[in-house]
């Protein structure tokens, strides 16, 4: 690799290096967002500044709201005919371009995910609003697909020409006898997609979670939250649940129906797996309905092991304790197997990992499993919580970007608020060492010496690419291809370049097939002409 | 089925668009703004645009797009977007070092009334702006025309912006070349160096966003046209605007500001394109037409005679933008193929007309739409069966919902390898067209024969 062969510098000096060019107020605020990490005593780490606004004209990796509301949250889901209210640019960008793959059982079942729906705002509508459009384009939408649901988003320039998309949702619900119900997603609130999942968790917890009674039957019921199915990620951990025997009311939202969310409340757990983009929803399930939530984590095969040990604990049930041991047991031989067959390749090598609010996180699992190291990583949206974990939320200071994002009140459901565990249950569950509402943060798990960074920009990747010389980096598709000019192999953790699965047992596996094969790619040994690698013309020509 | 819900039964509708054939002004300001070189488009709106933009330029060309936005927040919304973008001026030419900035505008920053050249001004004034660096800019607002639009104004804002007449003519053409591929703007330098006409093209991204994996990554390849030649575009002796909904307008605006005559082509896809394009090349440069440019015409008639059997009255569905389609449409009847069904996103009621003029005494009746999308063409195509559907690739869920042969032509591009590198213009470019062609109707009659009637030969 022609990055190859020159010494690593200490990461206080990278840190020095990643701020050196910076106007003086940008390195100010740079600097407290590189941290040197440092783990003390009970998971003490240095405070992270996240969550804040990017300063302008930086080349940032983060989107916008309407991406994280529309895009990552509802995107998911495949009977609800999502309306972009907008000029027509965002509809078209998140057009089956986040990769959330769904399985409508049947050829009759509803699936509108390979349709993007818009109103395609013009000047007049700017002009004299846009409302009038909206209810034509919902009345439109439903006379020629007659769906369940209708959801609205609103693109940037609603919110400022004031449209009432919420009104109008009320009044074609009312109308179309259909559930309509519309995010004021606007792309320049708060300061990241995270406003966006926030306001997705609002919205579909008030109009749809708990709309539907109709039981949901089986045995050691639980809701999969933040879990995406990206690459057929859910499909793996249904598979995997599946075979414990545990019942997946719900996955909040991949490869889900507005029936999964409207039932949702019927489930006795909620298992977490992206903390950022959907603890708001567990945190109101609780409240509401008395369900409980833990963090769990379905990328790695150790994690994926020791969540469904933890699910396990949870119920408390010997036959289920039992069953989850022996799948365990069938599943990881293949794993192991995987292991020894990649390891040579990646043992002792270098990651760098910069994506989501989550990932950055789950996936250092996946590399520690093939004896890799993590010495950079960092979250595009993420805030203080996802790095230094949960104990740290009450010092989170609420700033203008964030009090601008609702926060709603919720109050237990006088008929169907029903506590989970007895007081005896949650007592022994303590006593095991069980937590519940935990999440422990990016930081505590990375080695002291490694670099943590919040909104990493294009600058400071090819910096740290420079200086630090990873053996993968991993990002997204606007990161993909610098990266790769500069002989480093690069792996999308959005769209896992168009692989995956990577959850659970058998994605682990794919991983690490995936990583052996970038780390050997040849590709990587041919950047030079035989002619640019001897330039000096030292003989003549021998011919035969 | 993956587009399971789409009826043939047609229902006009005035107010939901439904899988869109278009997308907005912004990103084609930004594809324009990296064919000048050493330089940073700017995004003026929230951080969404932009994240948009550069993924979808990216996903179509396997490329680093970088470029930067004003990261605007609610306050920003609400007091206007001046202190962002001096500071993301500021910031970038800091950190990033370009050249030159383009700065576009968004749906947001449009609606609350940003003006980009008072702001620009300002920041001149307050010297954000080294000395010898450009910042220009252009009016995009996503409510108004499409991607082409924007792509249009940008190359306008290149030269309401930069273009200067010092009196002098320096003898050179300009060469507007339209949204195509960075392979069709090395192929049409190609051309004109063949027919010996001295230019200046503007934009020119070929070698920024088809270049080469080395080891080291550059922000700002050694490519693009320089500034100072678009300043220079004043003082050429005329302009060879390609494509009416691309170019026209730049052109046009040229010759206002510093008397630069123009003419305004087609594209040069296919056979009758390329010849007025050849034709209007030589005549400006007063030269006669050398051999070699005759003996490609000559190949690209060649492969027409002797594959005419496979195209002749194939029925096509197109789907696009403006300037490509008027032109595909013109090489499809060439190869007397029928382009059954036509449909833009782009507003605008001349493509109609054009369009229907190609057509007229054909044989063959034209559904065409302006404004349209791929919903209504996939409607069109369950109304009016086709042997081959032409358009980017979201066509590919019509192709398999209704096994129909499909080839990509237009943006974007996601899932194929090819556009960057191979050109579609020119001669060589019209043979390219009809190898995909071919390649995708031969593939299915040999997957379809009955083994008896199974050819070796075609």
């Amino acid at each position: 690799m022609a990055l190859k062969h020159k010494s690593i510098p200490d990461v206080a000096t990278v840190k020095e290096e990643l701020l050196k060019k910076y106007p003086t107020k940008v390195a100010r605020k740079r600097a407290k967002q590189i941290v040197i990490n440092d783990v003390k005593d009970g998971d003490v780490v240095p405070e992270v500044q996240a969550n804040v606004r990017t300063t302008p004209g930086i080349i940032t990796m983060r989107g916008c709201t309407y991406a994280g509301c529309k895009g990552v949250i509802l995107g998911p889901t495949r009977d609800i005919v999502n309306i972009t209210h907008g000029p027509i640019g965002c509809g078209f960008y998140s057009w089956l371009t986040r990769r959330n793959q769904t399985k409508a059982p049947l050829e009759s079942s509803e699936n509108f995910m390979p349709y993007a729906f818009s109103t395609d705002m013009q000047d007049e509508d700017i002009i004299f609003g846009g409302e009038k459009k909206l209810i034509a384009a919902i009345q439109e939408a439903y006379d020629t697909f007659h769906p369940k649901a209708i959801a609205i988003f609103a693109t940037c320039p609603v919110g400022l020409i004031g449209d009432d998309i919420h009104a109008v949702a009320r009044k074609m619900k009312e109308k179309l006898g259909i559930n309509i119900f519309a995010f004021s997603c606007e792309g320049y609130k708060g300061v990241s997609q995270s406003a966006g999942h926030h306001i997705a968790n609002n919205q579909i917890f008030t109009h749809v979670v708990g709309e539907d009674d109709t039981p949901r039957l089986g045995e050691y019921k639980i809701n999969m939250l933040g879990e995406y199915n990206i690459g057929g990620d859910a499909f793996e951990l249904e598979r995997v649940l599946e075979k414990c025997g545990i019942t997946l009311v719900s996955t909040f939202s991949g490869n889900s129906t507005y029936e999964h969310f409207a039932t949702a409340h019927q489930a006795d757990l909620n298992a977490v797996m992206c903390h950022r983009s959907i603890n708001y929803v567990a945190e109101m399930m609780e409240t509401k309905y008395g369900i409980p939530w833990i963090k769990v984590n379905f990328i790695g095969a150790e994690s994926s092991a020791k969540s469904l040990r933890k699910i396990a604990q949870y119920f408390g049930d010997k036959k289920l304790i039992d069953r989850v041991e022996e799948v365990i047991a069938e599943e990881m031989p293949a794993v192991h197997a995987a292991l020894e067959d990649v390891k040579p390749f990646t043992e002792g090598k270098t990651a760098m990992l910069f994506v989501g609010g989550s990932r950055a996180h789950h996936y250092q699992d996946l590399f520690t499993e093939m004896g890799m190291k993590t010495i950079a990583a960092g979250y595009e949206f993420a805030h203080r919580d996802d790095y230094e974990g949960r104990k740290v939320m009450p010092t989170i200071k609420v700033d203008a970007d964030s009090r601008n994002i609702e926060e709603i009140e919720v109050t237990p459901d006088s008929t169907r608020f029903v506590p989970r565990k007895s007081d005896e249950d949650l007592k022994r569950l303590a006593e095991e060492g069980f937590t519940f509402k935990d999440y422990e943060g990016m930081m505590p798990q990375m080695e002291s010496n490694t670099l943590v960074i919040d909104d990493l920009n294009q600058y400071e990747a090819d910096k740290l690419i420079e200086l630090l010389k990873p053996d993968v980096f991993c990002a997204g598709i606007k990161e993909k291809f610098s990266v790769q000019k500069m002989g480093v192999p690069m792996k999308q953790l959005h769209s896992y370049d168009y692989g995956g699965p990577y959850a659970g047992f058998r994605g682990a596996v794919n991983f690490y097939v995936e990583i052996k094969r970038l780390v050997t790619s040849k590709v990587w040994n041919d950047l030079k002409a035989p002619w640019e690698e001897n330039p000096e013309l030292s003989a003549t020509y021998v011919w035969e | 089925m993956l587009l399971r819900h789409t009826p043939a039964e047609i229902r006009e509708r005035s107010a939901l668009n439904i899988n869109p054939a278009k997308t907005c002004q912004p990103i084609g300001a930004m594809y324009a703004g990296l064919g000048i070189k050493g330089c940073l488009p700017h995004s003026h709106g929230s951080q969404g645009c932009c994240a948009y933009h550069r993924s979808t330029l990216t996903r179509h060309y396997k490329e680093p797009v970088s470029a930067a936005t004003s990261s605007f927040t609610e306050g920003a919304s609400v007091f206007g977007g001046q202190a962002n973008l001096l500071q993301a001026i500021e910031n970038i030419f800091s950190v990033y070092e370009p050249e030159i900035i383009t700065v576009h505008t968004t749906c947001l920053s449009e609606t609350i009334g940003d003006d980009l050249n008072q702001i620009v001004d300002k920041a001149v004034k307050e010297g954000k702006v080294p000395a010898g660096k450009q910042v220009i800019f252009a009016s995009t607002p996503s409510y108004v025309g499409s991607h082409v639009t924007g792509f249009s104004n940008m190359v306008k804002g290149m030269v309401k912006c930069l273009a200067v007449a010092s009196g002098k003519k320096n003898g050179k053409v300009n060469i507007i070349p339209g949204w195509v591929e960075p392979a069709d703007m090395e192929e049409i330098k190609r051309i004109a160096g063949m027919i010996g006409v001295s230019f200046t093209m503007f934009p020119d991204t070929s070698g920024v966003l088809n270049g080469p994996l080395t080891g080291e990554y550059h922000m700002f390849p050694d490519a693009g046209t320089p500034a100072e030649d678009i300043r220079a575009a004043g003082d050429a002796i005329g302009t060879l605007a390609l494509g009416e909904w691309c170019s026209a307008d730049a052109a046009r605006t040229l010759d206002a500001q510093c008397k630069v005559p123009c003419r305004v082509l087609d594209l040069p896809i296919g056979l009758k394109a390329t010849d007025r394009f050849i034709d209007a090349l030589r005549t400006v440069a007063g030269t006669s037409v050398p051999d070699t440019v005759n003996f490609e015409r000559g190949q690209l008639i060649d492969v027409i005679s002797d594959y005419h059997q496979y195209f002749f009255g194939k029925k096509v569905a197109l789907v696009g933008d403006p300037d490509q389609l008027i032109a595909l449409t013109e090489f499809l009847l060439t190869l007397d193929m029928q382009p059954v069904h036509v449909v833009t996103g782009t507003p605008g009621k001349k493509f109609e007309a054009r369009i229907r003029e190609l057509c007229a005494g054909k044989g063959f009746d034209v559904n065409v739409r302006a404004a349209g999308d791929m919903f209504l063409l996939h409607q069109w195509i369950k109304n009016q069966p086709v042997d081959l559907i032409m358009g980017n690739t979201y066509c590919k869920y019509i192709a398999r919902d209704e096994d129909i042969p499909y080839v990509r032509f237009g943006f974007p591009i996601m899932d194929r390898v090819g556009h960057q590198y191979f050109p579609v213009t020119g001669y060589k470019g019209g043979i390219r067209l009809m190898e995909k062609i071919l390649g995708v109707l031969l593939d299915r009659a040999d997957r379809d024969a009955p083994e008896e009637k199974f050819e070796l030969v075609y």
